[in-house]
């Protein structure tokens, strides 16, 4: 155990009494309770955290906050192990365990780092250039790529963690709570607003947890105190720590995820380990705050090198030292502030390094009070250092260039800054544009599109007095907006401060030697993209943001180039000539930060993913040992194994079984719509191809469902119970989408009609008998139905009782058998079913599944709607005319059967495919081609859409869908499957009992 | 996600719902006299506009009512709910 000798002696918000043990990279470390792993590597003086993505270059710390490009981590081992994070959002704990990423074979020691030495070879646009061909060179790209990138690595486990989903709805949101936001929320919550504050920290206060100011005259710690008790005292008002708001959707729904146990040693609290919010604001105040500017100067991505307030709020919140002696190189005034910081916590300062030619603030005069050297006028153009950097070589700045002997200054860290970047990721997201503004070289939000304002830093602020006060403005007006119309009250008072004086926008630090030569100036920090990359984009036509941004990869990383985008666009700008700003910025898009896919998912998954459906004798056919098929959301039972059989012989046995003797089958999943009304039966002439009007009470009829753009949508078998009553039956996966489209009609176009639609589907259960000797069987089960073919004709519907149980029987058929379809209440479903296969023991009935009734509908060529079907068949393609009303002046898709492209005559038609070898299945799906080439492409003529073998016809059986198929009858094509190529010919699609004789048995 | 206030239950969020597109497309009697463009013209051809949009929606998982919606494309602000068979509301943006 090493102590922590970067630790400061005292300050800090860290608890020093809560000892916490950590490893990183496998090496022990001690922390306390306050701690980033980023502050806590820190004071062990870990600087080294990780490697460059492309060029391996050691990185190390940079800022301290949700902006971080470098130190991301691999997080905690096994099952819960995350890649990507970033250090310094990563609350200490005790036992925490992390790895750097991009290393291998180690951190020290890596491979990838004579990337570097080649860099020639990883020019802007590399995986573009590098990667392409040939395409089967990837696998073995991929893997190197991979290995090299790192990237971290995922779980390969389950994720055994809970999440939580919780939707809220407030007057106020408030997006950050820093000194504005906690203002807003303040003043919205006076005001009588119900508000919730959120932020992504383990503890609100923003910028005032590293800062030495007062407000209202008092600590700014204190003040924050106060403001916390005071929102607690409030009855509507919710504070959110630890809770990032990273995405703003349309009508002010914004997206959160709260990390409520990620602080806390896996597995040690009882609840959810994330919450995913999902707020509907009335209005929001995003008090984002800021992001600080790098500087982009030659080899700027040493470790030890940070931004100047990271540097600051590790010393004053964490008091751990990011160096003992740190150069500062920045061109505003807000740096000297912060070197004050380090000052006063004892840590060196080699020297203030200024390209302002005459910097006169306050601050610069104090700080030279205080005998620290400050270079005017003077620019770092290098540094130098192994591991961490060890100096800056400091130049004289002139114009564009720099001139004189580099002197070499000593120091084991940098803190840079280039200004400020507020931060208007939601703002954007929100659908407001930004705007540039030229004085303080950033873009700042625009005029709001949704009900929102923007407060304090986020707003360009940069006073502790201004984003108090607009803080406090926001959220009043919000209140006042949301109609509360309490007093805001008074807006918290800071200090008055000196104004600073004008920063100096210096996008690109000159070197010694021209752009690209020697040292890197890196951008994008994550994903090493430099100054030269973005100047070559340029010389080679990339000049639009969203391109040179796709061909670069620049801030295309898990940051999202939040510390790099602002100066890539000013670069391009520059580059190109153009004004800063003029080139515009690229998207902002969600989520601010990453999110763990499990917040998404929070408890709708495994069981809970979607709802499943059972049909009342689910568990007969579990008992019977059935393997189920899913079909929409419904279980189907699939075959009946025997003891020995495999699916093969299930189904051989299973559909012989019912072409010889009675097979019974579980049909209840098929949609049911019940349809009453004096107009119901216009209705079905409008929504189906055939005529209903001779259609009597009592029979049944087949009907096909079209869109109106003529393409076959639905189909299935209509009976009339009554005299204005219908029950309309609908493919199991369409059931909704069918009632949906009659009630569609109904309320938009034929308000008029007097039809109403139920679903019944689940309100009968559905008991098929087929085969020859299912009228014996039935007959022995009922004494009050007359089965005699000439009173029960096929296409017909009975009422009665079998087997003592209430009943609605229909003659349709599904396999050309002889068959009765049996609907009971549900509760009758297990009564009715144990009792046919009781009296049907001596029959031999067989229970098949949803396998079996496929074979069978094949064997008489019956089509499956969304199996021969996809959106593009017209009956006409099916063979289906006798359907299609000639009578009828109009239904749904009939003018559309008479466009052009779907009358023409060699369109694909629905045809049989028998294998010249009778035992070879061809694959479903396989595509059919007409000539055989040694390698694709070879013109496709169409596609089998069902293929089984048929054990009633000996032999194996296919339809199709195939161009011009039906002049085509008896040629031979070819179905490529893999290695071979299966020879078929072409027929009609009808293998069995092509008559249909057997309809009555 | 929109908010969108069904005319029948009131505010609810858009995964309650289903979008039916354009509105105010009626079916055209006598179809059969139509020529091909005028029928592709009912069948496929929409307005797409930037700005006012008159649209279709379907209460799907709620009322199961259809009503049309008055959105503006580019903000979704929502103008006006309404229902079938009422006249759109005129929209200034
Ligand atoms: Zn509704």
């Amino acid at each position: 155990m090493t102590t922590q000798p970067y630790r400061l002696a005292r300050g800090g918000r860290i608890d020093r009494a809560k000892r916490l043990r950590f490893s990183f990279n496998d090496r022990a470390y001690e922390g306390y309770r306050g701690d980033t792993l980023a502050s806590a590597l820190l004071a062990n003086g870990v600087v080294l955290v990780g490697r460059g993505f492309k060029y391996h270059r050691p990185r190390g710390i940079m800022t301290a906050g949700s902006e971080e490009p470098n130190a991301i981590v691999q997080l905690g081992v096994g099952d819960r192990t995350e890649p990507n994070i970033r250090a310094t959002q990563v609350e200490l704990y005790d036992g925490l365990s992390a790895a750097s990423i991009n290393c291998w074979p180690s951190v020290e020691f890596d491979l990838g780092a004579v990337n570097g030495m080649m860099s020639r070879l990883f020019p802007a646009g590399f995986y573009y250039k590098t990667f392409m061909w040939p395409p089967s060179f990837w696998m073995k790209y991929e893997y190197f790529i991979r290995r090299m990138a790192g990237l971290g690595k995922a779980p390969d486990a389950p994720d055994p963690d809970r999440y939580d989903k919780t939707f809220a709805h407030c007057d106020v949101l408030v997006v950050g709570a820093g000194p504005a936001g906690l203002a807003a929320a303040l003043a919205a919550g006076r005001a009588g607003a119900r508000v919730i504050l959120a932020d992504e920290q383990a503890e609100p206060g923003g910028s005032l947890l590293a800062s030495g100011e007062t407000i209202n005259g008092q600590p700014a710690a204190e003040w924050i105190a106060a403001a916390l008790a005071e929102l607690a005292s409030m009855p509507d008002a919710r504070v959110l720590a630890r809770t990032t708001a990273f995405s703003y959707g349309d009508h002010n729904y914004v997206q959160m995820v709260e990390r409520v146990a990620d602080h806390l040693p896996p597995a040690s609290s009882p609840g959810p380990r994330q919450r995913l919010w999902r707020v509907r604001a009335g209005q929001v105040v995003l008090a984002a705050g800021a992001i600080e500017r790098p500087l982009v100067f030659a080899d700027n991505d040493r470790p030890g090198i940070m931004l100047a307030s990271a540097a600051a709020t590790y010393v004053r919140r964490y008091a751990a030292a990011p160096g003992r002696r740190v150069l500062v190189f920045a061109n505003n005034d807000g740096a000297y502030r912060d070197a004050l910081a380090l000052l006063d916590a004892g840590i060196g300062i080699s020297a203030i390094v200024d390209p302002r030619p005459d910097p006169g603030a306050a601050i610069v005069a104090e700080i030279r009070r205080r005998g620290i050297e400050v270079l005017a006028g003077h620019v770092v153009a290098g540094t130098k250092g192994h591991g961490r950097v060890e100096s800056a070589q400091v130049m004289k700045l002139d114009g564009d260039k720099v001139a004189g002997a580099a002197r070499s200054i000593g120091c084991d860290a940098i803190a840079m800054s280039g200004g400020w970047n507020p931060t208007v990721h939601l703002f954007s997201q929100s659908g407001g544009k930004l705007r540039f503004d030229a004085a303080r070289a950033t873009f700042l939000p625009g005029a709001p599109v949704q009900a929102i304002r923007v407060a304090g830093a986020a707003n360009g602020a940069t006073s502790l007095q201004d984003c108090l006060r607009e803080g406090h403005a926001a959220g009043a007006a919000s209140a006042a907006d949301a109609g509360a119309a309490g007093k805001a009250g008074d807006a918290p008072q800071a200090e008055p401060a000196t104004p600073d004086e004008p920063a100096m926008p210096i996008w690109i630090v000159p070197s010694v030697k021209p752009v690209g030569e020697g040292g890197k100036h890196f951008i994008d920090h994550q994903n090493d993209v430099t100054a030269a990359d973005l100047q070559l984009a340029v010389r080679e036509g990339y000049s639009s943001v969203e391109h040179l941004k796709r061909y670069t990869t620049m801030g295309m990383g898990t940051d999202q180039g939040k510390t790099s985008n602002v100066n890539a666009l000013a670069l391009l700008a520059v580059t190109l000539g153009h004004e800063v700003g003029a080139v515009g910025t690229t998207t902002f898009r969600p989520p601010y930060t990453p999110v763990t896919v499990g917040a998404f998912a929070g408890h709708d998954q495994g069981d809970l993913l979607d709802p499943v459906r059972k049909t009342p004798l689910h568990g007969w056919h579990e008992i019977m040992g059935a393997p189920f098929e899913n079909v929409g959301q419904w279980r189907r039972a699939w075959y009946y194994p025997k003891p020995g059989e495999d699916m093969h012989a299930a189904v051989g046995r299973e559909a012989k079984a019912v072409r010889t003797g009675v097979g019974i089958v579980d049909a209840s999943t098929l949609g049911k719509i019940d349809i009453q009304g004096p107009d119901a039966v216009e209705l079905l002439n409008w929504v189906y191809t055939n005529a209903w009007n001779k259609l009597e009470i009592g029979r049944c009829r087949y009907g096909l469902m079209l869109g109106e753009d003529g393409m076959v949508m639905d189909d299935g078998v209509t009976t009339r119970l009554g005299e204005n009553h219908y029950l309309m039956t609908t493919t199991t996966g369409n059931a909704a989408r069918v009632l949906g489209w009659l009630e569609n009609w109904l309320q938009c176009e034929w308000p008029h009609m007097r039809v109403y639609c139920t679903s019944v589907t689940e309100q009968w259960a559905t008991v098929a008998l087929n085969g020859p000797l299912a009228r014996r069987l039935l007959a022995e089960l009922t004494t009050d139905i007359e089965l005699d073919p000439a009173k029960f004709p096929f296409l017909s519907f009975r009422e009665g009782r079998v087997a003592a149980i209430p009943a609605r029987i229909y003659r349709i058929s599904f396999t050309g058998e002889l068959s009765y379809e049996i609907n009971v209440a549900p509760s009758h479903a297990v009564a009715l079913w144990q009792a046919l296969m009781a009296a049907g023991e001596k029959y031999a009935i067989v229970p098949y599944g949803t396998e079996t009734m496929h074979v069978l509908r094949a064997e008489k060529g019956y089509i499956i709607v969304g199996q021969e079907t996809d959106g593009t068949v017209t009956p006409h393609d099916l063979g289906m005319d006798w359907i299609v009303s000639k009578a009828k002046k109009d239904f749904i898709g009939k003018r559309s059967l008479a466009r052009a492209d779907t009358s023409r005559p060699d369109r694909k038609h629905l045809m049989g495919l028998l294998a010249e070898n009778p035992s070879e299945v061809l694959p479903e799906g396989g595509q059919v081609v007409a000539e055989v080439k040694d390698r694709p492409p070879m013109a496709m003529i169409g596609h089998v859409t069902s293929s089984y073998f048929s054990p009633n016809a000996g032999r194996s059986i296919a339809m199709a869908l195939i161009k011009n198929g039906r002049n085509r009858m008896g040629e031979t094509v070819h179905v490529p499957a893999g290695e071979r190529v299966i020879r078929a010919t072409v027929t009609e699609p009808k293998f069995f009992d092509p008559e249909g004789k057997r309809l009555d048995g | 996600m929109l908010l969108i206030p069904c005319p029948y239950c009131g505010p609810r969020e858009e995964v309650e719902f289903a979008c039916g597109g354009e509105a105010h497309i009626a079916r055209p009697a006598n179809s059969d006299r139509l020529s091909d463009a005028q029928w592709s013209d009912y069948l496929f051809m929409r307005k797409n506009p930037k700005g006012v949009h008159y649209e279709r929606w379907n209460h799907a998982r709620g009322c199961r009512r259809w009503f049309n919606v008055a959105r503006d494309t580019v903000t979704h602000r929502i103008y006006a709910v309404y229902k079938m068979g009422e006249a759109p509301p005129s929209v200034t943006p």
